[in-house]
């Protein structure tokens, strides 16, 4: 009672609630690195989604050879063929413009992490949520399982079995060329993906499931479907947008390895793996054209590492690193 | 303890087999013909039935991978007769398209990777650990921030990159390596010089990668032992700083670290495909990308992938029975 009094004698002080939703971004809006991240990924990502806008825009034609631009032997004029027109410069032999090959690849790199990202979290959360609900035989299971699965050498069997299924996958005709490819790699990235986050959610539910208000639900007679995805699953968010924004660098940049070693997306598509296992071969006479993919990739990695951890840090205050 | 090590022992056999059974069993139901990849363009019908016969894959899929196990403990001869030709145990399978037993070409690759993965282990271990321990005990002063920078860099350049920089702008503009000499194997008992310069650079670009996470881990694992209560009775005791980090703190913050280093040394046992691809090292990674890209030889891909998850599956035994030994509780689970 006394603690009311003297509240209530105190000099009446606006007293906002917030949600924690509200407190961490503001936690995230002081963070200055952070905000920066975010500009610089959402930049890339309207660049690669915006590709044929921009690149109208420019006047460039990704696909148009600009032979003006390159000299008899090939080479682009000048070196790398840097212009206000070609911002990116022109490609070597083929001729075509870095910057809008740069865009297009993009899109096809953004758009295989981000589906791969939602796919290991969808499977990971799913699974994670079930293990740790019903313990267990299932949670022996498929603990077991996942230890199996994670004892495959993952770059190996990736290396290894594209190949044969990309044609699988032609031959059923669901996709072709490299939409094949691209499914293949989705699929490769979500089954080995999955078990790493799976074993963080089950840990959370682990704890969760025993809180008043699960016992509460059930008590009202709940189904367990809905005790699943209803209680248990609003309460997870925060370790699967931690853990996404953390895995899409993680995937864009496992997308230019594998097309780099030439098991991934073939050309004439350009993503920056593509584009960087081709510009070795000219690196002395254009070092332009090898130096822009290679520093386009390792920003877009930062800012997203960057602004995962400033995720992180926003939701979760108590993890002090 | 003993009841614990035949557990886990076996349990590591059960997974090994699984493990062997899944592969062969992945690798025989793809849209592949080992007999027609065998021989070439231009090949008649009867030649591929022969080879197919002679690689004893008319047979059902079960005795096949019987005779592969088999062939690992006694080695297997192919063909009949005057053709006949066999591979001493271990043998992992036949390479028509090398001309070559499996096991010979993976003898040739292995120390390649094995020099690898030993100087990067080295390497990143001094690095990862160094900075670790001097960004927990300077936290949030510049050491840290400097450590901290570090990581965030080390963990967003993919090796791939940071392997071509180190190879275009440093090894060749600067000769450093002659051009005939990269990529060659050089043993470092009849060459110390050209087998450090033929590797160095590899080492290094591994080694930063692993050595980002590593620090972080150090670092977070040496905050988290400090403030446990054995540690303030050390420095309640009066212990200088330097013996309490390195006889209190360093010993138990190890324990995870060792963990991992176990793994991740195992990982890059299989063959480092991305770092041996870039400098051109004919290790393991190598020798299964070339056969993936150049003709897709089956036997060599299976011995190869097989062989990593091997390594993995054997150091995860090592590391808990290591941990096991390390700490007590562990054995009671």
């Amino acid at each position: 009672m006394s603690a009311d009094v003297a509240v209530n004698d105190a000099p009446v002080q606006e007293l906002v609630s917030r949600t924690p939703n509200q407190l961490a971004w503001e936690r995230f809006k002081r963070n200055k690195a952070g905000l920066i991240a975010a500009v610089v990924t959402l930049l890339f990502i309207i660049a690669a989604f915006g590709a044929p806008i921009i690149t109208g825009l420019w006047h460039l034609d990704p696909e148009k050879p600009y032979v003006d631009q390159l000299t008899p032997y090939g080479m682009p004029v000048g070196g790398s063929g840097i212009s206000w027109a070609h911002p990116f410069g022109i490609e070597p032999q083929a001729g075509r413009d870095v910057f809008a090959m740069l865009l297009y690849g993009s899109r096809i790199s953004f758009t295989l992490a981000i589906i791969a990202g939602v796919a290991t979290i969808g499977l990971g959360l799913v699974i994670g949520t079930t293990v740790g609900y019903f313990g267990g035989w299932v949670d022996a299971t498929i603990g077991r399982f996942s230890d199996f699965l994670l004892s495959f050498p993952q770059t190996f069997f990736i290396v290894a079995l594209s190949l044969p299924l990309v044609q699988r996958v032609e031959a059923t005709g669901i996709a072709h060329g490299n939409t094949a490819r691209i499914v293949v790699l989705i699929l490769f990235f979500s089954v080995f993906g999955w078990p790493a986050f799976a074993r963080i959610i089950r840990s959370q539910v682990l704890s969760l499931r025993e809180r008043d208000f699960v016992m509460a639900a059930r008590s009202l007679g709940a189904s367990t479907r809905r005790i699943l995805f209803r209680e248990l699953m609003p309460n997870l968010w925060s370790p699967t947008i931690v853990y996404l924004s953390l895995m899409l660098p993680s995937y864009l940049a496992a997308e230019a390895v594998f097309s780099y070693l030439g098991v991934g997306v073939q050309p004439p598509a350009s993503t920056w793996g593509i584009v960087l296992s081709d510009s070795i071969n000219y690196w002395q006479e254009d070092p332009a054209y090898l130096m822009i993919p290679a520093l386009m990739l390792i920003v877009i990695v930062l800012a997203l590492n960057v602004l995962g951890d400033a995720i992180r840090d926003a939701l979760d205050p108590k993890a002090d690193r | 303890m003993l009841k614990y090590i035949a557990r886990r022992l076996a349990y590591t056999v059960v997974i090994l087999i699984l493990v062997s059974m899944s592969v062969y069993l992945i690798f025989s139901v793809l849209p592949m013909d080992p007999a027609a990849l065998s021989c070439g363009v231009h090949c008649k019908p009867y030649i591929i039935e022969a080879n197919r016969h002679r690689l004893g894959l008319d047979i059902p899929l079960w005795q096949q991978y019987w005779n592969f196990v088999r062939g690992l403990f006694v080695g297997r001869t192919y063909g009949e007769g005057s053709a006949a030709f066999s591979c001493p145990a271990p043998a992992f399978g036949y390479s028509f398209s090398r001309h070559a037993c499996v096991t010979d070409l993976v003898k040739e690759a292995f120390p390649v990777t094995l020099s690898l993965a030993v100087g990067a282990l080295v390497l990143w271990l001094i690095m990862g650990l160094t900075l670790g321990v001097v960004a927990a005990r300077f936290k949030h002063r510049w050491p840290d921030r400097l450590a901290t920078g570090f990581v965030l860099v080390g963990t967003s350049l993919p090796t791939f990159i940071s392997g071509l920089m180190m190879l275009l702008f440093v090894v060749i503009k600067f000769n450093l390596v002659s051009p005939l000499d990269m990529g060659r194997w050089v043993s470092p008992f009849d060459n110390p010089v050209a087998f450090f310069k033929n590797f160095v650079f590899a080492w290094i670009t591994l080694a930063l990668a692993y050595a980002a996470i590593y620090t972080r881990l150090t670092r977070s694992s040496v905050i988290e032992t400090s403030s446990e209560d054995y540690i303030r009775t050390a420095r309640a005791k009066g212990l200088p700083e330097k013996l309490i980090l390195r006889k209190h703190t360093l010993r138990a913050a190890l324990a995870p670290i060792v963990t991992m280093a176990g793994l991740d040394f195992a990982g890059l046992l299989g063959g480092a495909i991305i770092t041996e691809q870039v400098f051109n090292l004919p290790g393991l990674g190598r020798l299964s990308l070339r056969a993936v890209l150049q003709d897709y030889d089956l036997p060599t891909i299976v011995a190869t992938t097989l062989l990593a998850a091997t390594f993995v599956v054997v150091m995860n035994l090592i590391v808990d029975l290591l941990y096991a030994f390390i700490d007590p509780r562990v054995r009671v689970a």
